[in-house]
């Protein structure tokens, strides 16, 4: 285990909303390289955490640090660029814009991440080997990403986030929308091109069997404090 | 690569978007359409003379003489000597002189009394003269020339005999001497078109047996003896005047104004239009209003359509902030396209207005006597689509602020 690309300390969140719902994680750090599963039933704060991570909430106190920088002391819009660039993010499913093709789905990210950008290179070229890698047709680029199958989209939000090397994936529930086949040949292929790329990944399941392929399976209360009263 | 993935979300919604922009469209059609139609009228209205320096009549108002000598409403309160006629005739800076006399109808339209001048030196539409469509000006002291729309609706043509009555809406008329038509006039939209022209002596020639305004009993002149008779009209109702050098006019106009033996007035056509246009314009102004009232229904329109996409863009939004998108770029995004909109419409309504003008410019022209130009787009026009645009851009701000606290309360989580 290398360096810590993700680390958490003393994060406490507090939502006000039509209910009081409070969140608290003292310490919980996923090293370089590292594929760690983290367990929740729904509702067990795992979106929470997820967005805290991602810099899209802020918590009220702690430090959430993310390759060596606090991302709580950046600016919004500095948050929002340092998203782009160190993390990839895929979602449970609907992943895509309907209405762009592959390529412009797999390239957004770049457009916001003009490091990220400068790494690629010919982003189409490594974006064709990308899709030919995870199994997707040849010439999917230029298709419409509503014309593909649920499983080739969560393949296309995976091309998406490794596109760049960025230090980072956060997966959230990426196999939920997809059958037990589908499912194993989806992780066969994000882990393969996580540990290609080097890059640590962090997934949110509520499903324990997944958790013979993590280097680590972490239960969400085991690390997180979560409180929740009526307003 | 923004810019390309607003116009394919745009693309994707085509049917509301498509509906949106046609309403929009439509209202920039109607209200460029009725733009042109005010200036057209406006123009038309000021086309009504043009060549002529001023308008010389008896004291009243300008709008008055205005009225009576050219647009054949209302009456003179008095006329004009002869010799007063003459006199300005006869000064120096005074290039042509055209009397007319007014009084008598036929039917429903106005009787003109003036001389082979006024085929000469009246001008309309910015210096067209009138035509006849069939015949010949008169040459006969009892023959006529009426215009398009007496020879249309009284179903005339040239030949024809005409019998004048004396006064307006009288049923006394000057039997004795019934005229002739030696020629018909081709449409011009003014006034001349409800108008009957005879010559100054017809006028004089069918009053001889008339005195202060009845009959004579028992007389009746024979034609052949008033043809012999001296026909110089005694007094009449107005004038219009060219003048040789245009610096001479407000010389003259004054010479008219201050003339000690007549209270005289003389105005510039062009001003007493303005007058006039001034009391008319508040009707083109409700119809300005109402046409800007269309447009802004039309955007508020495409405002509710833009919130009601935002629910179903949510997870859109979603995947945009997750790539690393700000909240910012969501409201951009959403100006963007509400602006693109508002372009799409507001040129498709300008090539929907210039469609609909060139077919419909000969009907309106022939029914109306409205003759709308067909001019490449003017600055107002240009002005009223980058106003429609900006417009758009501000309504658009408030379902784009509801975007951005949206995106902002969203993060990329959004559960659906």
């Amino acid at each position: 285990m290398g360096q810590a690309v993700l680390k958490l300390t003393d994060v406490a969140f507090q939502w006000h909303g039509r209910t009081r719902f409070g969140l608290s994680v003292p310490d919980f750090s996923v090293g370089s390289g590292e594929t760690v599963l983290l367990l929740g039933e729904s509702g067990s704060g795992k979106s929470t955490l997820l967005s805290l991570i991602c810099g899209t909430v802020l918590p009220m106190s702690g430090h959430v640090q993310i390759a060596g920088t606090d991302i709580v002391t950046l600016s919004g819009g500095q948050r929002d660029k340092f998203r782009a660039e160190q993390i990839g993010v895929i979602f449970q499913q609907f992943n895509l814009l309907p209405f762009g093709t592959v390529a412009d789905n797999i390239l957004l990210p770049l457009r916001f991440a003009p490091a990220r950008r400068k790494r690629v290179g010919d982003a189409r070229a490594v974006a064709t080997e990308l899709c030919s890698a995870l199994g997707l047709p040849d010439g999917v680029l230029n298709e419409k990403a509503t014309s593909l199958s649920v499983g080739q989209q969560q393949r296309v939000a995976v091309a998406r986030a490794l596109i760049g090397q960025p230090p980072l994936i956060v997966a959230d529930e990426p196999t939920s929308a997809l059958d037990a086949n589908s499912q194993a040949s989806f992780l066969d292929l994000l882990f393969t091109q996580a540990s290609e790329h080097g890059t640590s990944l962090v997934m949110v399941s509520h499903d324990p069997r997944l958790g013979d392929r993590f280097d680590r399976v972490v239960r969400l209360e085991d690390i997180a404090k979560m409180e929740r009263s009526a307003a | 690569m923004i810019f390309r993935l607003a116009i394919a979300s745009l693309f994707a919604r085509a049917l509301t978007v498509g509906m949106t922009i046609l309403a929009i469209a439509l209202s920039v059609a109607l209200f460029l359409g009725v733009e042109k139609v005010r200036t057209g009228a406006k123009a038309s209205f000021a086309d009504t003379i043009s060549g002529t320096d001023l308008i010389v009549g008896a004291r009243s108002g300008s709008v008055q003489l205005l009225l009576y000598s050219v647009f054949r409403i209302g009456n003179a309160t008095n006329n004009v000597t002869w010799e007063s006629y003459s006199d300005i005739a006869a000064r120096p800076s005074v290039d042509w002189i055209v009397p007319i006399s007014l009084g008598d109808s036929h039917r429903q339209f106005r009787v003109m009394g003036t001389t082979q001048g006024f085929f000469e030196h009246y001008k309309y539409r910015q210096g067209r003269s009138l035509d006849l469509s069939q015949g010949a000006i008169f040459d006969d002291l009892f023959d006529t020339v009426v215009g398009a729309d007496v020879a249309e609706t009284l179903g005339y043509s040239v030949g024809d005999p005409i019998i004048v009555a004396h006064g307006l809406a009288s049923f006394t008329e000057h039997k004795d001497q019934p005229f002739r038509i030696s020629g018909i006039l081709e449409k011009t939209g003014t006034p001349v078109d409800r108008t009957v022209i005879v010559s100054m002596e017809a006028i004089e020639a069918i009053h001889v047996d008339w005195q202060s305004g009845a009959r004579a009993p028992g007389q009746s002149t024979p034609v052949d003896v008033i043809r012999a008779m001296d026909l110089t009209p005694k007094s009449i109702t107005a004038a219009l005047v060219g003048v040789k050098s245009p610096l001479q006019t407000f010389a003259l106009q004054r010479a008219i104004n201050e003339y000690p033996q007549e209270p005289l007035l003389a105005v510039l056509p062009g001003v007493a239009l303005q007058e006039l246009w001034a009391i008319v314009g508040i009707a083109e102004t409700a119809l300005f209003a109402v046409s800007a009232m269309v447009v802004v229904t039309a955007l508020i329109g495409m405002m509710a359509t833009v919130f009601s996409s935002l629910n179903e863009r949510r997870r859109e939004m979603a995947i945009f902030r997750a790539m690393g998108a700000r909240p910012t770029l969501i409201f951009s995004m959403l100006v963007l396209e509400a602006m693109l909109m508002a372009a799409v419409g507001a040129v498709l309504g300008m090539a929907m207005l210039y469609v609909g003008l060139l077919v419909a410019q000969p009907v309106i022209d022939a029914a109306f006597g409205l003759w709308l130009p067909i001019d490449a787009p003017t600055l107002r026009e240009v002005w009223v689509v980058l106003a429609v645009v900006a417009a758009g851009a501000i309504v658009s701000i408030v379902p784009a602020v509801r975007a951005y606290r949206m995106s902002l309360a969203d993060g990329m989580m959004v559960r659906t």
